[in-house]
Parts: structure tokens; sequence; C-alpha cells
């Protein structure tokens, strides 16, 4: 889209080229996202059927609001945006894009908000009991903007842009080490680097204000992120460590009382620990959590330096000859994408035993009528079908980076059939 | 939220949420269909066209069961935990299905090997037809009933969902898919290539006529329960006189090239079957074949009224706006499919 709006502007011909080039790498992963998106549509009934039962009243709103405001939006202008680029005048193209980019920025906003529901429920009260006990909805607002929403979706959509930018960013720093479209990759490089610093430093202020609220909301969840046990005492912070959790000590490099002065900026305040919890409603992996949680912080700083490093060298007008450095640039695509997956995990692992926090077991959540075997069966064939997904999606990405931009001449990477059919 | 003009905000929602499945099918509907009779099409350069006439549209198409999924879930969380979980490999399949056709979509035209085109053609042909056949055989096994118990639960087993009813349900969606979808392209496309999908559109038409009329039998005969409220209010048989007069009407359309015409009779063919299958079970969404008393009913299922006029008022805002982008979105490409560089 930024692409996009910079050739509307400039009519820059390079603006052209790359706009059409990251369209067609977009519909690649966009249609990769669509068919995996739907199982998640259904997976709630099928594996999930007493879960679905249990918070259908307020889940299924924000499902709904998902399909009817963002999805219908994205994937109708993502029709355009493809396949209308002859068909349209430049400004509706344009339009499209950006009804793209907002349709995309609506899903994830229900849909973390129907996860941070599941985080910090609010906005409803348990009727019935025993078979028939759900939750019902009291307050549509007040489960939308539950306490860890609005902080989550800001992380989320950061969290995005990181993983788009450093995509972009990736490639096009492989094209200047492989000296090919040097001067389009430039311009590109230097607009998308802005984004990913600001991106990178904001996401900085929004994890803090997002773990903030975990101490607050969730705090079996926060002391599982940095194994703290002891409840009487001051937190410390880790840079990294190991949990041993019937020892229940941590050895590693800490910045001592480090999280009570994030939390409370002093240096004396203790921070609830695990013990504080019965064994039962508490995390049991405490170092699966510990680990992804602080991968992710890692990465985060890692890519905070990395990009302000470049744009010091950029405005030196040195960036694009250091080479290590845009050898560097190729292979970070993959450091937003790792933090985004163990982010998620430490999220979602540090939840646990809860599906809905504090109200329903993740045990008594499934379908009571579908057997282990069946769930197995679908999870092999799951797998099976992404493993080949996710090869012929990684080979076809290679071939349009090895393709690279069009340049007047050459319209089409999809090439003509050397034997046609009879 | 109280009735509005009479009617109960739960049977709003039993027509909100038939209205999308109904838009669903009819809109997946042609593109599954095209699916279906794209192996029928011999040339690589008519396959092509056939591709790119659902190209920018079918992506939209799937959002209707996206909706579907979501408004059923929110409007009735029993019926969609019990149905989904009843039909847990079905739904399994149907999903992996979806992948596949749209992994086949998408990376047909990446490669110019006839090997590998041709698998393409076959898996997304095949898996066309197969979500097809696997949302009429759970539409065959809502209308005849399934086992469930006093505490919604589904008792049967994998067995009994593919009873010989559901599977003759499965077998006439693809038929009535494949002559929507064939009408479609027609529709689509110029020359040789129109008269050859004309030709297919008549012999699916022909296929559908006899699979309508196996299954009213049938249903008359297995599966009576889904009649009686026709026979209750004899008004009613007007629907299946008119899914007659639309078929026949339909073909000759066709036969007289107005194929514009003969797509919209389509359309209103797969609405009608679902009208006609909304009507028999009506106020059941699920019936229970072990004790009518523990179907799922619009009264017993719904969510609180409050969710349901939060839903509501979604769909009153939201339908608009995505009527809005499928009209546009279907104004910008109408007319004849050309390739261009951005093609598949």
């Amino acid at each position: 889209m930024v692409f996009e709006g910079m050739y509307l502007r400039t009519r820059d011909k390079h603006y052209e080229q790359l706009t059409k080039f990251w369209i067609k790498i977009f519909a690649l992963i966009f249609g990769i996202g669509v068919a995996t998106g739907i199982v998640m549509e259904f997976e709630f009934g099928t594996n999930w059927a007493a879960y679905s039962r249990y918070v259908g009243d307020i889940f299924g709103s924000a499902l709904a609001a998902e399909g009817v405001f963002a999805f219908a939006l994205e994937s109708s202008f993502l029709g355009v945006l493809l396949f209308g680029w002859n068909k349209v005048s430049p400004r509706v193209h344009f339009f499209s894009a950006v009804m793209v980019t907002l349709g995309s920025m609506f899903s994830a906003i229900w849909i973390v908000v129907a996860n941070s529901w599941q985080q910090t429920p609010a906005g409803f009260k348990i009727v019935g009991e025993g078979l028939t006990v759900r939750a019902e909805i009291t307050d549509f607002w007040a489960m939308v903007f539950n306490p860890s929403s609005l902080d989550r979706i800001i992380h989320v959509w950061i969290a995005a842009f990181l993983a788009g930018t450093f995509l972009v960013l990736s490639v096009h720093a492989y094209y200047i080490v492989k000296n090919r479209f040097v001067e389009q990759s430039k311009k590109a490089f230097g607009v998308i680097l802005v984004i990913a610093a600001i991106s990178a430093l904001a996401q900085l202020f929004t994890g803090h204000s997002s773990a903030s609220g975990v101490a607050k909301n969730q705090p079996a969840k926060l002391a599982s992120f940095e194994g703290h046990y002891d409840s009487l005492a001051v937190a410390d912070m880790y840079i990294f460590g190991w949990v041993n959790d019937t020892k229940q000590s941590v050895s590693g490099v800490k910045i001592p009382a480090g999280l009570t002065f994030l939390l409370y900026q002093n240096f004396t305040t203790p921070v609830k620990g695990l013990n504080a919890f019965n064994k039962n409603d508490r995390p049991s992996q405490v170092n699966f959590i510990f680990q992804t949680y602080h991968l992710m912080i890692s990465i985060g700083m890692a890519l905070i330096a990395l990009t302000l490093f470049s744009l010091f060298l950029l405005w030196k007008g040195k960036l694009f000859t250091k080479r290590w450095l845009m050898i560097a640039f190729s292979f970070s695509v993959v450091l937003p994408q790792i933090a985004n997956q163990v982010g998620w995990y430490s999220a979602e692992v540090g939840r646990q035993p809860w599906v809905v926090y504090g109200l329903l077991r993740t045990s008594d959540a499934l379908s009571e009528n579908v057997r282990a075997e069946q769930v197995m069966f679908s999870l092999i064939l799951f797998t099976i079908v992404y493993l080949i997904l996710f090869s012929l999606f990684i080979y076809l990405l290679n071939k349009k980076i090895q393709h690279g931009l069009y340049t007047a001449g050459d319209i089409s990477d999809n090439p003509l059939p050397t034997k046609t059919l009879k | 939220m109280e009735t509005f003009l009479n009617i109960e905000p739960g049977t709003w929602m039993f027509l909100v949420i038939g209205a999308v499945f109904s838009g669903y099918a009819i809109l997946d509907g042609f593109d599954l269909g095209a699916g279906t009779v794209h192996l029928f099409l011999r040339k690589e350069q008519s396959r092509r066209i056939a591709l790119n006439a659902i190209g920018p549209v079918w992506d939209g198409n799937e959002v209707w069961l996206v909706i579907g999924g979501g408004t059923l879930f929110a409007g009735f969380p029993k019926v969609y935990a019990t149905l989904l979980s009843a039909f847990y490999i079905p739904f399994i399949l149907f999903l992996l299905l979806l992948i596949l056709r749209a992994i086949a979509i998408e990376f047909r035209s990446k490669e110019p090997m006839l090997w590998w085109r041709k698998l393409w053609d076959f898996v997304y042909s095949i898996s066309s037809t197969l979500v097809g056949f696997t949302l009429g055989v759970v539409l065959g096994n809502i209308v005849r009933g399934i086992a469930i118990d006093d505490t919604m639960i589904f008792k049967g087993d994998l067995i009994d969902i593919f009873n010989p009813y559901a599977l003759l349900t499965g077998i006439t969606v693809v038929a009535l898919f494949a002559l929507h979808g064939s009408v479609y392209l027609v529709m689509k496309t110029e020359d040789k290539l129109s008269d050859r999908l004309a030709d297919i559109s008549k012999a699916a038409s022909l296929f559908f006529t006899i699979c309508y009329f196996i299954l009213s039998l049938a249903t008359l005969i297995y599966v009576p329960h889904a009649a009686e409220k026709f026979k209750e209010m004899p008004v009613l048989f007007a629907i299946p006189i008119l899914t007659l007069l639309l078929i026949i009407y339909g073909r000759k359309l066709i036969d007289t090239k107005k194929y514009w015409w003969a797509f919209i009779t389509s359309a209103a063919l797969t609405s009608l079957l679902l009208v006609t299958i909304a009507i028999g079970l009506y106020p059941n969404l699920l019936l229970s074949s072990i004790n009518e008393s523990y179907s799922l009913t619009v009264a017993n299922s719904a969510a609180s009224s409050k969710s349901l006029g939060i839903v509501l008022s979604f769909v009153l805002i939201g339908a608009p706006l995505v009527l809005i982008y499928t009209v546009f979105l279907f104004r910008t490409f109408r007319g004849k499919v050309v390739l261009d560089d951005m093609s598949y």
C-alpha cells in the first residue's frame, strides 16, 4: 500500500514495479492465509464443542463481527487489488489497497478481542448450572474493551507490521547483495526501514503496557514469565535463564528487582509469585513460558538495535555499502516471525490450565462425542497438508523473489506451458 | 430485544442465517461448480480462462461461509457446537478440501510443466466437487435428523452420517452446482469455448433434474416429516412447483443464449432448494432421531436475547456494506474474461 501511494504521488516507474511485485507476493501469502484461516472459524465447534456452548453467547458475536465487518471488506477488495490493475483507475486501485489494509486491521481487532476475552473475561454473567452452565453477555462494550484487549490489539498490529516490513527489508537487502534491481531496492529499503524502526520502538511500549496488564489481571502468567515463585519477595528480571520447577529456582543472568521496578517504579514492592496459587490453578510448564517469553523480548531488542543502527548509517549515507549488514538483513525475516510465534505461545500456555481465565478449564472444554483417535486422525492429516502447503509456499515465494521485479518487456512470471493439452 | 413485526429475535436469527447460507450457496456454488466442470475443458487456454473467470471472486464468495459460521456460532451456539462436533470427520475433510482447492487455484499457473498443470487441474476439480458433496451430505442429514441425546450430544457413528439419503443429497448438490457453475462460465466466455460450456450446462441441467426427482421421491417415502409442513399448508407446494418451472425455463434460456438470465435462474434454484429445506425444518434446527423432544430448536438453543440483538444489529449494519462490496466487485469484473499479466 505504501508503495502504491508513493507511485501515485510521484508517478515514479520504480514504485509501480515495486507495487506490482509486492502485490503478487501478498496474493500468495493471502491465499495461504485464507485457506488456513477458515479452519479456525469451524475448529471451535468441531474440537471444542463444550467450550462453544459455554462461551457462544460472547465469543460468537466477536467472530460474527469479524466476518461481517472485516473479512468481507478485505476479501472483496483483494479481488480488485489483484486482478483490477487494468480494470479500474489508479485511484480506485489505491483505494482498494487501503481497504484491504483496513480490513486486515479490523480482522485483527475482533480476533484479538475474542482471545483477550479468554484472558480477561468481562461484561458477562454466568447462568444455568450443571450441564447447561454458560456465560451470557451483559455488556457488549465491556466485553469488547475487556481489560487486556486494547493493549493486545496494538501489540498484535505492530507485531504484524514488523513481520511485514522485515519481509520487504530482507528481500530488498538480498537484491542489493546480489546486485539486482539495486535502484528500486534502495528506494524501497529506505522507506520501509523507517516504518520498521518506528514499529520496533513502539513495540517496546506496547509490550510494557501489556505486561503491566498481565501483572494486574493474570498474576500467575506474569510470575511464569519470570519464573517468580516467592510471593513475599521483590521480583528480579532475567536477561536469560533456565527454570527448575521442582526446586523453584531460576539460574541465569538477572537484573535484581528489575520486574518490581518495571511494574511499580521502586525496588521494594513484592510481586505475587507462583506459590500464591494452588498447583491446579497455575501453569505447569513454567520453563516453557519463561523461554518463549524471553526469546520474544530478546528478538524485540535485537530488532530495535538493528533498525536504529541502520537508520543512523542511512543518514550517514553508508548503509548500502555495508555488505555484511545487507546479508544480515536478508536473513532477518525469520526474527519477527519467531517472536510472534513464541509470543503467542507464552500468552496461551501462560493462561493454562484455563481456556477462559478463572472460569473454564481447558480439560472441560473439549467436544464430548469426539474420540481421541478422531482428533489424532485430523491432527495427522492437517500436519501433512500443512507441511505440503508450507514447502510449496516457500518454493513459490523463493521463485517469485528469484524472478524479481517486472521490467518492460517481461510482463508475467506465469510462464506459458511448454506443451499444451490437446 | 423485543419482537419485531411480531417475529421473535430467534426466528429473525434463523432467517438471517438461512439467508447467509443461501448467499453462500449461490456465490460459492458457482465457483465450486466451475471446478466440477473444469476437467471437461480440454485446452490449456480454455482452462486458464475458466479459472480466471472465478479468479477475482472465489475468495470473496468464501467470506459468506465465514459469516455463516460466525452468525451460527453467535446466534445458536448449541447448534454450532453439536453440528460441528457430530460431523467431526466430514467437516475436517471439508476444511482440508477447501485448503487443497485454494492451493490448486494459486499454484496451477506457477510452473509451465504439463504434469504440474494437469495435477493441479485434477486437485482443483476433485476438491471443488467434494466440497459441494460434503455440504450436501451434511444437509441431507440435517433434513433426516441425527442421533442427539437429551444433553444435546451426538451419539451416532460415522457410518450413520453416510446413509443413502444423505449421499443422494450430496450428489444433488454437486449436480446443482455444476449447472450453476457452467452457466456462469458460459456467461463469462466467448466463441467456441462458450458453445462447449453451453453443452456442458445442458447436460448438467438434465442430471440435476433427474437427481431432483429422485430426491423428492426419496424424501416423501423415507423422510416424511420433512414434507409434513407442506401437507398441512398445501399452498407451500407452490415452492416445488416453482422449482420445476425454473428448471424448465432455465433450460430454455440456455437454448436461446440468454445466459445472464439463465444464471439468475440457477441462483434462484439454489436458494429455493434451501428455502424448501428450511420450511420443512422450522422451528427445529437439528432434529433428534432418538426422540423428537431432544431436538435443538430455535427456542431451546438460541443465544441470550441480548446477544441476538447485538448480532442482528451487526447484520443490519453489515449486510448493506457486504452487498455494496459484492456488487462493486462483480461490476468491476463484469463482461468476458480477458487474460492479462496479473492473471492465473
